[in-house]
């Protein structure tokens, strides 16, 4: 009676491959349409437009297909090399698609791009850029840009007579500040890693700049044990002893909406997050999104050799096409969709930054048009937009560094373990 | 028996044939088959393709490259599955304390005829018919430090941050309780049954002997019971050592590495690292070892040697 059992269970790991593979995802290409995947969220609606207004003019159907955000990479890994994979899909650059690059599974698009100057030069070239692997382009940014900022409550900023931090001895104080007063200085989903990955991020830049992860990005492990990234996990240590972030960060969940409620409800000061923060609280509270939300973009170290105006996130997202799609002809019109003024109105109408060039004009209709132009001029000047390290690396490295990164913030490690542990990492 | 058969004359071959006694007329490996197959396809293949898959390094997405024992020599020198093992030795023997002492008196309890105990009995079983992603989703909600009502009565407790799921310690215990809650029932029914199929004459005796309920428990109760403890036990180790669905909702292996037992350490490498063949490795230590303990367990208990198949129950 165990044998079985305990053999089924083992088998977990390929049954469902199976099963994921067989069942297909939500399209599969048994018709004739093109399908696009989508992760799924509420800012799907502007690419749901994009496809209607595509369908009107075109011989193939385009095809929508949202697939719920938390497993979304799973399920395109596993159907990649099926007969359900999508013509066109939803991606993050970096290290999220060079498995397929190096599988052969996507289509280049310098053709397009070249066949087609006025669209290529559309967007912002360090975005547009980010969607290249080894020099060749195999994403089209389809999405507002998302830089990391600090973003603080008001009110409760008011109430404790405290101004926004400039300077790393601001964050140290306003720390200290709120603290004695019972109110968490930085909200943090520590039940996420990469909430605490963008602390990280940000640290290594301002002390040591992008350099530093640029080297470990390119394979060299031994990158790791830069003495900036040792810096970075002294501070993090440093702030995680000084309360910075509360006692109980690690079981909050930014994904379920804690980390956000802890702000909004003024349990929490500030909270280091990606600009969708924003459409977060204008979803769940939107009065307070409206009159008490404040953001600030992350400050400076001392001594830091970073440029306090680089910025870490994601660039934007991407669309990539996948090589032997039945639709590559149609995929490439509809990737065209992304630049047009339709598409970017839309965006900015649902509280996107749009990455192209000429975005800045719309961004008057944005719902809220300072924090649009404030992101839109913060990532224009940004020297270097480092993209999020877990997209930036390759899965089977990014998987072990966050469950250091959660040891270092949970205390299970030293900062001297942790950079050891990451440069151990091949 | 041939000739009752003769003699109704009519009676269909099929009937005469089972009627004919065990062995004689069945086609024996044609009935078998569809079994067979069910089992080869499911679970025969499935194990043989992670064996090899083990001596591979695969992403996924490409074909599988042959790597010889690269996987399992990381294996045994990796800190992580080290730990995992620890942890997962250790779950399952928090499991076992936990929940055979409790099942045991509850279903002993249950088994009694009254009206109370009955319904009793059924509210105890409610959680069994939760699916364990429900269950861990609950309790997740329930254990929430800020917004969930631990938050509220925490600070009665004495726990002043009520973050139980992020301390190493309090994040393995929870995961002990909810599975705890989860399965007790189930094994509280086994125990149940176990115990009503004792005959009651047994009891009458021991009372005429002028035995009390304790002694009729020690004497009568628990040896009668002996190969449903087995029978439980086997299923709680092997379960607690496979198990997998609680730690991902819940602690998501966290916080850090604290509770990354070895099926979600394999889930892990496999389908958020997509390293394939390292994962395999994991899944068939995780074979070995599972069906290694639940032998040696059949072995040393006699349960394999019962004579009935009253006495499992």
């Amino acid at each position: 009676m165990a044998t079985p059992k305990s053999g089924a269970a083992a088998a977990l790991a390929l049954g469902l491959l199976a099963a994921t593979a067989c069942g297909g995802g939500p399209g599969g290409s048994g018709d004739d349409s093109m399908h696009v995947w989508m992760y799924q969220d509420s800012l799907v609606v502007v690419q749901e437009a994009a496809v209607e207004r595509f369908n009107q003019d075109s011989e193939v159907d385009a095809v929508i297909d949202q697939v719920p955000g938390d497993s979304y990479q799973d399920k395109v890994r596993t159907v990649m090399k099926s007969r359900n994979r999508p013509d066109v899909f939803f991606n993050w650059g970096g290290g999220s698609i060079r498995p397929y690059v190096d599988a052969d599974l996507l289509m280049p698009l310098d053709d397009l791009m070249d066949g087609d100057p006025e669209f290529a030069e559309s967007f912002i070239p360090s975005v547009l850029d980010a969607g290249k692997i080894d020099g060749v382009q195999y994403g089209i940014p389809l999405r507002g840009t998302q830089p990391v900022l600090v973003f603080y409550n008001k009110d409760v900023f008011a109430d404790a007579a405290a101004e926004p931090p400039e300077t790393w001895e601001d964050v140290l104080e306003l720390v200290d500040t709120f603290s004695d007063e019972g109110i968490t200085p930085f909200a943090l989903g520590g039940a996420d890693t990469w909430t605490e990955q963008m602390w990280l991020q940000y640290l290594v830049d301002r002390i040591g700049g992008p350099e530093v992860f640029q080297r470990i990005q390119e394979g060299d492990a031994e990158g790791w044990r830069d003495p900036a990234v040792l810096k970075a996990a002294e501070t993090v240590e440093d702030l995680v002893d000084r309360g910075a972030f509360g006692k109980n960060f690690a079981s909050v969940s930014f994904t379920e909406g804690a980390a956000s409620a802890l702000l909004s409800e003024g349990k929490a000061a500030m909270h280091l997050m990606g600009s969708w923060e924003y459409s977060t609280h204008l979803d769940q509270a939107p009065e307070f999104a409206k009159d008490s939300l404040g953001y600030a973009a992350f400050p400076p170290m001392p001594e830091g050799e970073g440029d306090p105006a680089n910025v870490v996130g994601n660039p934007t997202n991407y669309f990539s096409v996948t090589s032997d799609s039945a639709h590559t002809d149609a995929a490439a019109e509809f990737l065209k969709e992304t630049s047009t003024d339709a598409y970017v109105k839309d965006m900015v109408e649902n509280g996107e930054v749009p990455t192209t060039t000429d975005a800045e004009d719309a961004l008057d209709d944005a719902p809220t048009p300072d924090f649009a132009a404030f992101q839109y001029e913060m990532v224009r000047d940004a020297p270097n937009f480092q993209l999020s390290w877990d997209q930036a690396l390759p899965p089977e490295t990014a998987t072990p560094m966050a469950d250091e990164i959660g040891k270092l913030f949970n205390g299970q490690s030293t900062p001297e373990q942790f950079v050891d542990a990451l440069a151990e990492l091949r | 028996m041939s000739s009752a058969a003769l003699r109704t004359g009519g009676a269909p071959a099929r009937g005469a044939a089972r009627r004919a006694g065990p062995g004689v007329g069945r086609p024996g490996a044609l009935w078998v088959l569809p079994g067979l197959v069910f089992f080869c396809l499911f679970a025969v293949l499935p194990l043989g393709l992670v064996a090899y898959l083990s001596f591979t390094s695969w992403d996924g997405l490409g074909t599988p490259r042959f790597v010889g024992g690269q996987n399992w020599s990381r294996l045994a020198g990796d800190g992580l599955m080290h730990q995992a093992v620890g942890l997962s030795a250790g779950l399952t023997a928090a499991n076992w304390a936990v929940q055979t002492p409790i099942s045991l008196l509850l279903g002993v309890w249950a088994a009694g005829r009254q009206r109370n105990r009955a319904v009793l009995a059924a509210v105890f079983f409610v959680p069994l018919l939760l699916s364990s992603a429900a269950i861990a989703i609950i309790w997740k909600s329930l254990l929430d430090p800020n917004f969930g009502p631990l938050a509220q009565i925490g600070p009665w407790l004495g726990l002043s941050d009520a973050g139980v799921l992020g301390g190493a310690g309090s994040a393995f215990l929870v995961i002990v309780l909810v599975t705890a809650w989860q399965f007790i029932p189930f094994h509280m029914l086994l125990y149940q049954s176990g115990a009503r199929q004792i005959p009651e004459s047994l009891y009458q005796a021991a009372r005429i002997d002028g035995a009390g309920t304790l002694r009729s428990f020690r004497h009568i109760t628990l040896p009668q019971l002996r190969h449903t403890v087995t029978m439980s036990s086997v299923l709680m180790v092997v379960g607690s050592l496979t198990y997998f669905e609680t730690v991902l909702i819940l602690t998501g292996g966290g916080p850090g590495t604290a509770t990354t037992i070895v099926p979600y350490l394999m889930y892990r490498s496999g389908f958020v690292g997509w390293e394939m063949g390292y994962s395999a490795a994991i899944a068939a230590t995780l074979v070995i070892a599972a069906t290694a303990v639940s032998l040696v367990m059949v072995r040393l208990t006699g349960f394999g040697a019962m004579r009935s198949t009253r006495e499992g129950m």
